[in-house]
């Protein structure tokens, strides 16, 4: 069986009956709320970004390894134990946002031209408490300067939180698909 | 440009402190340092604990090879060039993982370290139609995979593949004192460090020479970081030291070079430590002293205590805060973050960075996270800090491909005029100048050695000849 690290969180699910109004409402709820961060991210709106996540949000990106069959709980670095391209609570990504509004941090600066692609969403309700937990693809396609070109793509995982009549987000998994990160920074978030 | 890189010896111009641009963005020189730098000098690759179980590997690079650093069955590490010698074929393709031998997809080479199955670490144990196809005749010793010469020293792995190379140790020397910093136990017992789980690679569009100079010693790239301590967490902390009421020891740092090897660090002079040492280690935490938990708190200050306990009346490095790099491409911080970066070359323009982080071996597992957190957000790809550096670092190799800019040449000559007569510290050598680019120029002064060697031997003899004249002067 292919572990979870492939999967990269639980078993694909095949969503089924009831296809029912409710179902395609929170689909769309959902969709909303990601194609809004995009757009958030992508004009640089990273203070406005900040207000769609919890206070003990959690924002993972483990590193990718490359394992024998059958070794998958290598594959990705532990959570909590190991390495991370990123592991961060609120204090760091609010000082991240505030470092990217200097106007000074080179690595960004002049600001790139980012676009944030959202695919394959896919929403399941939790138990109690209406959080749900969604699953998507993206492709962040960065333009620095004149010729120098980024494409990342992955798989994410978040869980989003009932605030007001959307959501925020409490927690986000980013499962980058490459084990050597092909690009010199992570100057944006995902 | 054809008439300056007939002799790549000559890039550099000591006496001036300028070196031809060729050196970051040539073709045939990058190709000649492979020959000379990368097949000659000892390389880091990798700490003993990621290969800590018989058997365990983790494959590793030197230069642009690939090696296998693996512990065979009876616990020795070796390192194995990673490409099977019947047709090259990687015969490892995984990053790390546990295995008895190696076996090549291709035609089914298989090789071990097994001390009680072969007479020479990756040997051929089994290959198939060995009687058929070979008549039993091919030599299991003799096509092996190739094996570097390694050294350990307190848990690193080092390794080259020039039988000629001077001892590790020798080439080490009193850089000792400053791998201790790194190496040794936060309460002063030596050694016992481990790498926390995972290996940070990226690959940035830079020579592999700007990364590694940037921590042999350039003291002066402050406005690189100015966005970062602006938001209060930047490479001095300074925001956190001056909360703190504690010493802060940025001040001391001063940086010393290594001339006859070419290694180099910036940081805390090395002096007898006193009784009353009071040294507490440099946090650079988000908003102060506050968010350090006080378990974590409390640990470094035991250790701290322990530390100069240990060192009492000692020649050690009272604070161990400093910032290096052991030639060719290694780097490192001995304290938050405590990590070691490798900067692979890839191509003239392209490198391969890898980050370790070092914590000490039984830790609490609130200081690893803590020392795990800092060094996220300052290292690496996504570090705060080290992400404008990188920005540097491949737009000055950018630009310098320029038909007319590689015709200006780099300049390294801070201090060079104005810092007062060096002197020696231990084989070291400071002109106590905080601000001086000295161990950038005796890294060049080595790495121009190299280029215009044949060998280690005549290596030795011009780096004899030139030691003698700095004696002199």
């Amino acid at each position: 069986m292919i572990s979870d690290a492939y999967a990269y969180s639980e078993q694909p699910r095949r969503l089924g009956a009831p296809h029912d109004l409710k179902r395609v409402l929170l689909q769309h709820r959902v969709e909303e709320f990601l194609y809004y961060e995009a757009d958030l991210l992508d004009q640089w709106r990273y203070r406005e970004w900040l207000e769609l996540t919890t206070d003990d949000i959690r924002y993972w990106m483990p590193l990718r390894r490359n394992v024998k069959f059958g070794e998958w709980d290598r594959e990705r670095s532990a959570e909590l134990e190991e390495l991370a391209w990123m592991d961060e609570g609120r204090p760091t990504l609010e000082r991240r946002v505030e470092q990217l509004m200097t106007g000074i941090h080179w690595a960004a600066e002049p600001l790139s031209r980012i676009s944030h692609m959202v695919t394959n969403v896919r929403v399941s309700e939790q138990p109690e408490g209406g959080e749900v937990t969604v699953r998507s693809r993206f492709l962040v396609y960065r333009n620095h300067l004149e010729d120098e070109e980024t494409i990342l793509i992955g798989k994410r995982e978040d869980v989003l939180r009932p605030h007001g009549d959307s959501y925020q987000l409490a927690r986000r998994a980013v499962f980058l698909d490459q084990s050597v990160l092909l690009t010199k920074n992570l100057t944006f978030l995902f | 440009m054809t008439e300056l890189i007939t002799s790549p010896g000559s890039l550099y111009d000591p006496d001036h402190a300028l070196l031809a641009r060729d050196a970051y963005v040539n073709e045939s020189v990058y190709e000649q340092e492979l020959d000379r730098i990368f097949r000659r000098g000892w390389m880091f690759v990798g700490h003993e604990s990621q290969v800590a179980k018989p058997n365990d590997f983790f494959v590793s690079r030197m230069g642009t090879d690939s090696v296998i650093l693996t512990r065979n069955a009876q616990g020795r590490v070796h390192v194995l060039l990673n490409s099977c010698r019947h047709k090259g074929m990687r015969v490892c393709r995984y990053d790390e993982g546990n295995a008895r031998r190696f076996q090549c997809p291709y035609h089914a080479w298989t090789y071990s370290t097994d001390g009680s199955l072969v007479e020479a670490p990756g040997q051929l144990v089994g290959l198939q139609q060995y009687k058929e196809a070979y008549e039993g005749k091919l030599d299991k010793v003799e096509w092996g995979l190739i094996q570097a010469r390694s050294a350990i020293y307190k848990g690193l792995v080092f390794a080259t593949w020039d039988p000629e190379a001077p001892e590790f140790a020798e080439q080490l020397g009193d850089m000792i004192v400053y791998m201790d910093a790194l190496l040794d136990g936060r309460d002063g017992s030596p050694g016992g460090s481990e790498a926390v789980g995972g290996v940070l690679k990226w690959r940035i569009n830079s020579n592999w020479k700007a990364a590694t100079e940037n921590f042999i010693g350039d003291p002066l790239h402050g406005v690189s970081h100015r966005s970062v301590e602006m938001v209060g967490i930047g490479p001095t902390g300074s925001a956190a030291v001056s909360r703190s009421g504690i010493k802060d020891p940025s001040a001391d740092m001063i940086d010393v070079s290594f001339p006859r090897w070419g290694h180099g660090v910036f940081g805390v002079e090395p002096s007898i430590v006193p009784a009353d040492s009071d040294v507490y280690p440099h946090f650079q935490v988000p908003v102060g002293p506050a968010d350090v938990p006080d378990v974590v708190d409390r640990w470094h200050r035991e250790a701290a205590k322990k530390r100069a306990a240990a060192l009492e009346g000692t020649m050690s490095v009272e604070w161990p805060l400093i910032v290096g790099g052991l030639f060719p491409n290694m780097a490192f911080h001995t304290t938050f973050p405590r990590t070691i970066a490798v900067f692979h070359p890839v191509a003239p323009g392209v490198c391969e960075a890898w980050r370790w982080l070092l914590v000490d071996k039984g830790s609490p597992k609130e200081v690893r996270d803590l020392a795990r957190h800092h060094f996220l957000r300052y290292s690496g790809p996504a570090g705060m800090t080290e992400q404008d550096d990188m920005e540097n670092w491949s737009y000055l190799t950018a630009a310098s491909r320029g038909t007319q800019a590689r015709r200006h040449p780099y300049n390294y000559q801070a201090r060079l005029y104005a810092d007062g007569p060096t002197r020696e510290l231990h084989e070291g050598r400071t002109s106590g100048g905080n601000g001086t680019e000295g161990s950038i120029r005796s890294y060049y002064r080595a790495w121009s050695r190299h280029m215009a060697a044949e060998s280690w031997e005549e290596y030795n003899a011009m780096a004899d000849r030139e030691m003698a004249d700095m004696d002199e002067a």
